[in-house]
């Protein structure tokens, strides 16, 4: 029976193996960030522990960070997280892409970026979406506080091997519709906790095809369907991507990882503990009106009715998740008027998210009502951006275009959404008070937020591109 | 941290699926870097009114809930952000044990790491559960030693839980002391896995 490439690298990586007990998992990669962070640190210092493994450890400022000015930083509690980490690092010898580092940015951005993210790692960090490493073919995975400081510690982890599923799409895309618009749409068919307990693997032809920042936005939002983890067995866009990266192996190193690489990839009879088919085809722009990601729809359709509902306990997150968000059962989709427009987060912040966006501001004005803006993932991606001309694009539209860091996607900074206001947001998730107290987020994809900031509304960005093309 | 074995304790109902770790502890209290003091802010946007004032229609602030230690919750609990501060807020308020049908993972294992004990029981349970701790008082007991959970009204269910986590949560053991005894298997594995290949 062959072997999937979770269970490969799972194996790979077990440094102590005893009946009745988790297995004792060894971590490749430790990303750290300011805000799940310190009190690690302090637990460390309170035994007289050591990192054990500093080189194995990076770390980066991204949660709290300001996006217009970052010379002044108001919020004393903030700069109170960030200097405690640019101690912390110090003390413990850990490197760090501080805020005036060209290398700052999202860290999970900045992972695959700096090749600090390669194929058969398991990669940990205090945070979520960690799941975005997976593109490259890792098992990535987000942690708690206590979790970390077990890490920095022993650089292992007591891991109970989660399920496997295997999720397959295949066929063509239709216009429009991008790499977060097939995520959105598997989470709202399949439920916000399809994948609790499992480690998704992606397959099938359109991810094939996909680059490798379309597969980061698959494998980020993983764990809005509740995953532990997402992954894709790497290939040969994967290795393309790595080689050159600062962090990446180099010269005859690089071409042995490659080979070691390519033994990761599924096995054809791979056994799974759960397998999910998706047809491309039946995908189309997804916005989500409620307040978790599995309450999204597709551009074109109506926000459901109270009626539809399978149960009582449906209906009243349905009610409650209307009430919360102003908008009435029925109401079309394309009907939401919109005030707000974020382009940016971990999961749509890199170039090519940047540069679909563009394609379709180029010559256009942001709607009077709309404050829009676009805050790049990283210092890397910001100054390719403008070497390519792309914040002219979005300046000249009426945008505003910010320093790199998560920004309004969770707003800890000064960047929030009014109580009562719509935002169309490139992020991953609507939950309640997520962008600022009352704010109620519409989540979407850069074609989508960009269309809805020049219309005022959502409006189809398929329907759109192809009026474009025909004229 | 300090163990537990067995809990007598009043339980509040949360009837609601998907409560996410953003309700739990918003975001604005995640700029603090000690563990304790996050009780206070514990749902607070549902909690406290936009004029700060406590809101009389949110479950927990009902005079019969209050010193709760147990929560019963609904599916899916805990879903969505990784932050820890969200079992610190919990067990800061006074909760020792959530039960729910079903949690999301990263927070069962944030929850387990500081004593708080999440149960899973089948929906049905639960919401049998919900039903009485919604006619307050109600008291439950819960016994991690021998896995039940039972009320004064002849109710009983097990549960189970990993004999390994059951162990840490009873002795309450510093998990990194555990993991330091195995430094020389840490070791060679290093060894193995960095050798020049
Ligand atoms: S961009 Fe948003 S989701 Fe991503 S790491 Fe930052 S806060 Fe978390």
């Amino acid at each position: 029976m062959g072997k999937s490439i979770i269970d490969k690298i799972w194996e790979k990586h077990v440094v102590h193996r005893e009946e009745g007990k988790p297995d004792l998992m060894y971590i490749d990669l430790h990303l750290v960030h300011e805000v799940t962070s310190p009190q690690a640190f302090s637990g460390l210092r309170m035994k007289s522990r050591k990192v054990r493994r500093p080189d194995k450890t990076f770390a980066t400022v991204d949660h709290n960070v300001p996006t217009d000015n970052r010379k002044v930083i108001n919020d004393p509690v903030a700069l109170n997280q960030m200097t405690t980490l640019e101690k912390n690092c110090l003390e413990f010898g850990i490197p760090l892409a501080g805020l005036d580092s060209p290398e700052q940015g999202i860290v999970h951005v900045i992972g695959p970026e700096l090749g600090l993210t390669q194929p058969g790692m398991t990669i940990v960090c205090g945070d979520s979406h960690t799941s975005t490493h997976g593109a490259f073919g890792s098992i990535a995975f987000g942690i708690g506080t206590s979790e970390v400081e077990h890490v920095l510690a022993t650089q292992t982890l007591w891991q109970s091997k989660p399920k496997t599923l295997k999720l397959e799409i295949n066929g063509e895309l239709k216009k429009g519709v991008t790499a977060k618009d097939v995520i959105l749409y598997i989470i709202a068919k399949n439920g916000i906790g399809f994948g609790t307990g499992h480690i998704i693997e992606y397959c099938g032809d359109t991810i094939a095809k996909m680059s490798m920042e379309e597969r980061m936005t698959i494998c980020n939002m993983s764990i809005e369907g509740g995953a532990k983890a997402g992954l894709v067995s790497p290939d040969e866009k994967t290795f393309e991507y790595l080689q050159g990266r600062k962090y990446a192996p180099k010269g005859d190193g690089f071409a042995n990882a490659v080979g070691n690489w390519r033994e990761l990839v599924s096995d054809h009879d791979a056994q799974y503990d759960k397998t999910i088919q998706i047809d491309a085809a039946d995908i189309a722009p997804m916005v989500s009106w409620g307040t978790n990601p599995s309450m999204t729809s597709k551009v074109n359709e109506q926000i459901p009715k109270l009626e539809e509902c399978k149960n009582d306990l449906e209906q009243k997150s349905l009610s409650r998740a209307l009430e919360y968000m102003g908008l009435q059962e029925g109401q079309k989709i394309e009907d939401i008027q919109i005030q707000h427009v974020f382009i940016g987060s971990c999961t749509n912040s890199r170039l090519e998210d940047l540069k679909l966006a563009a394609e379709v501001i180029r010559g256009k004005k942001v709607h009077p009502n709309v404050r829009a803006l676009v805050v790049p993932g990283s210092q890397q991606v910001k100054k390719q951006a403008e070497a390519d001309g792309l914040d002219l694009i979005f300046k000249q539209a009426g945008f505003e275009w910010r320093e790199s860091g998560c920004s309004m996607c969770l707003s800890m900074n000064n960047d929030i959404v009014p109580n009562g206001e719509h935002c169309a947001s490139t992020s991953n998730r609507n939950f309640e008070g997520r962008q600022g107290s009352g704010a109620r987020t519409h989540l979407v994809s850069p074609l989508m937020a960009a269309a809805a900031a020049i219309y005022g509304h959502f409006v189809d960005v398929g329907a759109l591109l192809s009026a474009e093309t025909v004229h | 941290m300090s163990g537990f074995k067995t809990l007598q304790g009043k339980a509040a109902a949360m009837d609601r699926a998907n409560v996410d770790t953003d309700q739990i502890i918003p975001k604005q209290f995640l700029k603090r870097i000690e563990k304790t003091g996050f009780g206070k802010y514990l749902f607070y946007d549902w909690r406290y009114t936009k004029e700060g004032l406590p809101n009389p229609a949110f479950e927990l602030n009902k005079m019969e809930n209050q010193g709760a230690s147990i929560l019963i919750a609904n599916e899916n609990f805990g879903c969505g952000s990784s932050r820890e501060h969200a079992p610190w807020a919990l067990g800061d308020y006074g909760f020792k044990v959530i039960i729910a049908p079903s949690f999301a993972d990263i927070f069962h294992q944030n929850c387990l790491k500081n004593g708080l004990l999440p149960i899973t029981l089948p929906a049905e349970t639960v919401e049998y559960l919900l039903e009485r701790a919604q006619k307050p008082p109600y008291d439950l007991k819960v016994d991690l030693q021998n896995g039940i959970v039972e009320d004064e009204y002849n109710f009983s269910a097990s549960f189970t839980i990993n004999e390994y986590w059951k162990k840490m949560l009873i002795n309450g053991w510093d998990e990194i002391e555990i993991t330091l005894q195995l430094e020389s298997s840490i070791l060679s594995f290093e060894e193995k896995r960095f050798a020049v290949q």
